[in-house]
């Protein structure tokens, strides 16, 4: 470092600091370029090798502050959702949103905001972390705010048991210089507000009148988090989602300071509800299906509060928002509709089955599931999707197309189910299997096709390649 | 015919698709026409083993292994043992196998005490160990395929034997080859998948196995088994591509 004689000021340039920006942008321009892969991940690794500290300096400078997100379900839709009501009212910010959610990708996606010069031109910076990332990226970050989801059992071949992807977080809080804000409906997340430094707000759904669920039996928390005893859950909403108490130890649901009452799921892509904060109350609809994209709400809206935002600005920003790239994407055929529906653990699986119950046509799917790295190579997962209950109780199935790596566990899995043989399809081959749907498929019925996450980038290229996909749910 | 299952805590030991395996048991009798009693069994509950004909004993977490341990500490784990010395069929995955041994000591450096039913004990082990599993199962060398993720290492003694030999993954403790153990007709293993819907020979084994005391000298009906083959054979694909890599 040096005095900076120029401006005459004592501003201090950090050499070292904007060699790696630099770095950062050229590699970046040039993998863009030249069309090679990892754009979102591979400047990150260069420049915290010429700098260390890149993310920590740079981080450290957002005048509002960063906003981390972490949590099993729901962390990328949510973050979108923050961006998209921050962006709506002109707010500026820094945001991981190719989902590069690892130390490489977060420390990426800071190039496009940095001038020549190493200085950040946004005022809040917006994190997507991955749970085992959010260690290391918080001491980093040092976040002023952090929203923390939910823990559900999703691709624990990567992490082993659950009880370690909380204490991964736990881990995280003290590096939170603000708010943390918790989902109060989730024991384990709820358990965390003991470990936070600052002020915890709870989130959560506060609706006696939604169809309760009966706790299944592969839900992830029966068990009290501090004294192991039976909890008592007065309501389930899904998965392990609830207002529970321990009877043994009195551990309780605390009271959420932002909820969600009178949820309406209107169809298939419309979902109204009522919010209550401290702030005021508010009338929302949202373009998402499912009471899990109200908990994705919640945490946005609760964001959006701690950074200063009104509630007619985040009514204006999320009722304005559309759903990322397949998580939720329609596709006009020639005769009929589809759509194309991110499947990755058995809660996220048991509400698309719920929500795809507000359509009471006879259902015909396309259920593409492969074990690649990035869907989890432990696809165990699906004989805890509840497909008996939620499935094949309550409706009518013409037909079920499987398909990918998987087809072949996912067509025993509905066998055992009880589905009839003769309305199981197994076709590995995913552009095959979506040709064979089409054929099958009676003119103006809808299709459903559910997909683990790299079937659902390969069925979309199929599908864009035959030049149906659409793309105005892309950003 | 009627065949009595005795499902082990299916509300503490239910992980990675357990349920799986009750269900393929469940549906392949019924298929048959044998009809199916399944009574759960947890936390508190008498149960008397010789009226059954199989238990099933699925995985679970070190913190619910802990409250299973010591359930079956008063009285059940041993009356389970007494019960396959006369002839019960048993099967236990991972942490419910774990608990069959004559302990299981934890990564945290807990001992939980099993019921001795295997003379295996289980050491914790540095790294966990995850992926896809095939092994072959006796002279005919029947393969068995799934997966599996756990850190702690099996060591096998005395009269308890392993399941098969490792092909593909790690198996007990990723140093001898071995994986699962028998004893009697009692089976533990580390593998999930669920086992056993994809591996229809093993199952029916088990069945078969099971009915076998009660009324000698049955054969199980053959069934259409092309989707459980068709699992089967991409699953053992799946394992020998990604173990080449």
């Amino acid at each position: 470092m040096f005095l900076d004689d120029e401006t005459g000021g004592v501003g201090v340039k950090d050499t070292r600091l904007i060699a790696a920006v630099l770095a950062g942008k050229t590699i970046s321009s040039l993998s863009r370029i030249m069309g090679l892969g990892a754009g979102s991940t591979y400047p990150g690794r260069i420049m915290r090798k010429i700098d260390p500290q890149v993310l920590a300096k740079l981080a450290n400078t957002f005048v509002q502050g960063s906003v981390m997100v972490s949590g099993t379900n729901g962390k990328t839709t949510t973050s979108n959702m923050i961006a998209h009501i921050l962006q709506k009212n002109n707010r500026s910010l820094t945001h991981n949103k190719s989902g590069a959610n690892l130390i490489t990708g977060l420390t990426t996606s800071l190039l496009p905001s940095c001038n020549l010069l190493a200085e950040l031109q946004s005022e809040i910076g917006l994190f997507e972390v991955d749970e085992a990332t959010a260690p290391l990226a918080s001491s980093e970050i040092k976040p002023e705010f952090m929203l923390v989801t939910n823990f559900f059992r999703d691709q624990l071949d990567r992490y082993g048991e659950l009880d370690y992807t909380a204490s991964l977080i736990r881990r995280s809080l003290p590096n939170v210089r603000g708010s943390v804000l918790l989902n109060a409906d989730d024991p384990l997340v709820a358990n965390l507000g003991k470990d936070a430094k600052g002020k915890v707000v709870y989130y959560g759904i506060e609706d006696e009148s939604l169809p309760l669920t009966d706790i299944v039996q592969a839900a992830d928390v029966k068990y009290c988090v501090n004294c192991g005893e039976l909890y008592d859950y007065r309501t389930i909403f899904y998965g392990h989602l609830g207002k529970y108490s321990c009877p043994n130890c009195g551990n309780t649901r605390p009271k959420p300071e932002i909820y969600a009452s009178n949820l309406q799921f209107k169809n298939i892509t419309k979902t109204a509800f009522t919010v209550i904060t401290p702030q005021g109350k508010l009338e929302m609809t949202i373009n998402l299906p499912g009471l899990y994209n109200v908990y994705n709400a919640l945490g946005a809206i609760g964001c959006c509060l701690m950074l200063g935002l009104s509630l007619a600005e985040i009514k204006a920003g999320l009722e304005s928002f559309l759903p990322a790239f397949g998580r939720m994407e329609q596709i006009s055929f020639t005769d009929n509709q589809a759509l194309l529906i991110l499947v990755k653990n058995p809660t996220g699986f048991n509400e698309v089955l719920r929500t795809m119950l507000i359509d009471q046509q006879a259902k015909n799917l396309l259920i593409c599931i492969n074990d690649n790295y990035a869907d989890g190579e432990d696809i165990s997962w699906l004989w805890d999707v509840d497909f008996e209950g939620l499935l094949l109780g309550k409706n009518e199935i013409n037909f079920v197309f499987t398909s990918g790596l998987r087809a072949g566990d996912m067509a025993l899995r509905l066998k055992y189910a009880g589905l009839p043989q003769e309305k199981i399809i197994l076709e590995e081959n995913l552009k095959k299997a979506l040709e064979n749907t089409m054929l099958k498929l009676p003119a103006g019925e809808n299709l459903y096709i559910l997909s683990s996450y790299t079937a659902m980038l390969e069925m979309r290229e199929i599908i864009q390649k035959k030049g149906y996909l659409k793309k105005y749910w892309e950003e | 015919m009627k065949l009595k299952i005795a499902h082990l805590y299916p509300d503490l030991m239910s992980i990675y698709g357990d349920r799986g395996n009750i269900l393929a048991l469940k549906q392949r009798a019924l298929w048959r026409s044998i009809d199916v009693e399944i009574d759960e069994i947890s936390m508190g509950d008498k149960a008397n083993f010789v009226q059954y004909d199989l238990v099933f004993f699925g995985g679970g977490q070190d913190k619910e292994q802990k409250l299973v341990c010591h359930d079956l500490q008063q009285g059940k784990g041993a009356a389970l043992k007494e019960a396959v010395e006369e002839g019960l069929s048993l099967l236990a995955i991972c942490g419910g196998y774990q608990l069959m041994g004559e302990y299981y000591k934890t990564g945290t450096g807990d001992t939980l005490p099993g019921n001795g039913l295997f003379t295996i004990r289980t050491e914790p082990g540095q790294k966990r160990m995850i992926g896809n599993v095939v092994l072959e199962v006796g002279r005919e060398q029947k393969q068995l395929v799934g997966f599996e993720n756990h850190s702690g290492k099996t060591y096998l003694s005395g009269q308890t034997r392993p399941l098969g030999k490792i092909v593909h993954g790690y198996g007990n403790n990723g140093e001898d080859e071995g994986e699962g153990a028998v004893y009697k007709n009692a089976y533990g293993t580390y593998l999930h998948g669920p086992i056993l819907p994809k591996n229809a020979w093993f199952t029916d084994m088990l069945l078969a196995g099971a009915l076998e005391k009660k009324y000698s000298g049955i054969t199980l009906a053959e069934l259409d088994d092309f989707i459980e083959k068709k699992a089967h054979t991409s699953a053992l694909m799946i394992a020998q591509k990604k173990s080449r890599r």
